[in-house]
């Protein structure tokens, strides 16, 4: 009995080592035996490995179904040639690695991507450059993929025919890493996205929101820069989201946000850089969150309240040149503003311990008033307003008089 | 009428006043511009003080050069030469030398600076244009003023009260009156009632060319695009134009008519 348990582990070990050996490259060029991807890919047994050599391949639709390694070498370009969708995959463990997939057709009825993942685990895609695309990467609850360095680009002018860059929907365990994203409806799309890790990415020039993420709690997204976008970056109904050393810079338009957070829960928002955008960050009905050594520089407005939120805590941060630092709608405080550096803070340092000695009134009543009438901000920087400020900071009326800087810094803080 | 100009702006550009608001506009800029490293900021800071001064620093002036040159006025007045000339080349003479102040200046720091070679040029000049207007126009206020006032406390305390309710008072009744309208479109009438204001006016000119216009459009594309446009920018100098003809057209028919 021993005996035969021994052979069989030896056969059992034999079997699995063979499996590698037994995965074959089947290679696709112009002069090889396989001329095209789709060709390939019928052909290959799973856990095969596809090298495609460079060149023009006029192809759409491919379906991978089964385990595939796609490789691409000298960046082979497959042309979709604006009919359809280009690769859909259809099955856990696929690598798409290195190719250029280029004129993705539009449709108002399907969501025709460069690279459809739908019911996919384990994905890897990587290394690709993704131009003219309708959507770039759709995933549909598929876990544990890697997105990683790809380039995708569209031409988007209008929302209703664009589509986004990174889709991502009912998924779990993402990670989406150094790919730039410029051009597109939403650089970043992600809905219902669990435990997902958003990563070094750099959005550009979208006609909406350079990452858009809605539903999705537990996601972390780390040393992403977003410049330029239609409306900015938008993170709404999700809670427990780590956002750290982002640049959110220029987004800069009539309805433009750096940052527009909406019923977000127990976030911490660290050492991020809101640099010249029309608002900084925007926030509604959100609360628990922390928003620690960030930088507020030359925005409109650093920091809009419009409504429902409590217990948030700004420690640590720098405001420097905004319009307005902080603007408020309601008489009633329930956040915490404590130690950030205010560059305009006027007062004075007496024992010198780097803490100025009278608080600091972050909103301003001006800030009320166009609150409420919009129109009046025509009135900005005149010296009636300056009047008016400074006879509300003396004895608070319309603002919350609770609402202070009990410990204003006297020096930036983040460098 | 040059020759009268001739000599009211030699005779001001000899005096310690001109001297000390020269003084005042240099050390401005150098401080301005040494303590913001950036040129951009040193001017949204110098809009701040250009709108507010420069109106007040024209009335005073205007009404005190007016209230002081008098005799030297009715002695003129027995030569024949035409009343216009006179009032005229008077208010030139003033509003000139005022101007070179300003120009001067603060041209001379921001020249030390490089600021020719630097992408706000344009905002600097349209910054000395509206703060040149600005002269030209409260001047003229003030030598209104001055003409239909004999008496110098009275004359004095108008022209105040004219720079006052245009820097200040108006905004105040401009910012009451759509607060109580709110609930109207209120971007024509905003657009309108900035055109009654030269220190509105100037003051919307310069932030809408240093990019605060996104601010602005936050409420109303109607703001962009009438001031964003470049036949926005000229019209606005057109009603500035405007507010500076009207003035001065009233100096020389009161003056005309004026018994002395």
């Amino acid at each position: 009995m021993k005996q035969f348990r021994f052979v069989l582990g030896i056969f059992i070990g034999a079997l699995l080592l063979s499996l590698p050996a037994a995965a074959v490259t089947t290679e696709v060029c112009a002069t090889c035996a396989v001329k095209s991807v789709k060709d390939a890919v019928l052909q290959a047994s799973p856990y095969d490995t596809i090298l495609v050599r460079g060149g023009t391949y006029l192809e759409n639709n491919i379906i991978i179904d089964k385990p595939l390694v796609l490789l691409g070498e000298n960046a082979p370009v497959i042309d979709g040639q604006y009919l359809a969708g280009i690769v859909e995959i259809k099955s856990d463990s696929v690598t798409l690695r290195g190719f250029v997939l280029q004129n993705v057709g539009l449709s108002y009825t399907q969501d025709f991507a460069a690279i459809h993942i739908g019911n996919s685990d384990y994905f890897v895609i990587a290394d690709n450059v993704l131009k003219d695309v309708f959507f770039g990467i759709y995933v549909q609850k598929s876990d544990y993929g890697l997105i990683h360095q790809n380039t995708i680009s569209s031409q988007a002018v209008e929302e209703f025919n664009s589509g986004n860059g990174i889709h991502i929907w009912h998924c779990k365990n993402i990670t989406v890493t150094g790919n730039h994203l410029s051009r597109l409806r939403d650089g970043i799309y992600l809905e219902f996205v669990e435990e997902s890790l958003i990563t070094d990415n750099i959005s550009t020039n979208n006609i909406r929101y350079g990452l858009h993420f809605m539903f999705s709690n537990h996601d972390d997204y780390y040393d992403n820069v977003f410049i330029n976008n239609g409306a900015g970056v938008a993170v709404m109904f999700s809670k427990f989201i780590n956002m750290k050393r982002n640049k959110f810079l220029r987004n800069w338009g009539t309805a433009s946000f750096g940052l527009l957070l909406k019923e977000i829960y127990d976030a911490e928002i660290e050492q991020n850089l809101f640099e010249e955008n029309t608002i900084g960050v925007n926030i509604e009905g959100t609360n628990r969150i922390n928003y620690k050594n960030n930088r507020f520089v030359g925005n409109g407005w650093a920091v809009k309240f419009t409504g429902g939120c409590y217990a948030n805590i700004f420690t640590g941060n720098d405001f420097l040149s905004n319009s307005f630092d902080v603007s408020y709608n309601t008489k009633m405080n329930d956040n915490l503003f404590d130690h950030n550096y205010w560059s305009s803070y006027a007062g004075y340092d007496l024992d010198k311990d780097g803490i100025g000695d009278v608080p600091y009134r972050p909103v301003k009543l001006f800030s009320y008033i166009v609150n409420r009438t919009p129109e009046t901000i025509i009135l900005l920087r005149s010296l009636f307003i300056d009047i008016l400020n400074f006879s509300e900071k003396v004895s608070p009326v319309f603002t919350p008089d609770d609402l202070l800087d009990t410990s204003p810094s006297m020096k930036i803080i983040n460098d | 009428m040059i020759k009268v100009l001739q000599y009211s702006f030699y005779d001001l550009i000899r005096s310690r006043w001109s001297y000390v608001y020269f003084l005042f506009y240099l050390v401005l800029g150098f401080a301005l511009l040494f303590l913001n490293n950036s040129v951009a900021k040193s001017v949204i800071t110098l809009m701040n003080i250009i709108i507010v001064l420069t109106p007040m620093i024209g009335t005073i002036f205007g009404v005190m050069y007016f209230y002081s040159s008098r005799e030297f006025t009715e002695l003129l007045l027995a030569q024949p030469i035409k009343r216009t000339t006179i009032f005229i080349g008077q208010y030139l003479g003033v509003s000139l030398s005022l101007m070179l102040s300003l120009v001067i200046g603060l041209g001379i720091p921001f020249m030390f600076y490089g600021l020719w070679q630097s992408a706000e040029m344009a905002n600097f000049g349209l910054l000395l244009l509206s703060g040149s207007f600005l002269t030209l126009i409260f001047v003229a206020l003030a030598y209104n003023i001055a003409l239909s006032n004999d008496n110098k406390i009275k004359g004095f305390g108008y022209a105040i009260l004219v720079w006052l309710f245009m820097a200040v008072i108006y905004d105040g009744m401009f910012l009451i009156s759509l607060i109580i309208f709110e609930d109207y479109p209120l971007d024509k009438f905003t657009l309108i009632a900035t055109m009654f204001n030269p220190i509105d006016l100037s003051r919307i000119l310069i932030l809408l060319k240093l990019d605060i216009s996104a601010l602005l459009g936050y409420t109303g594309a109607i703001f962009q695009k009438f001031f964003g446009t470049h036949a926005g920018i000229f019209s606005s100098l057109l009603v500035l134009v405007i507010w500076t003809i009207i003035p001065v057209y009233f100096i020389a028919r009161k003056a005309s008519k004026k018994d002395f």
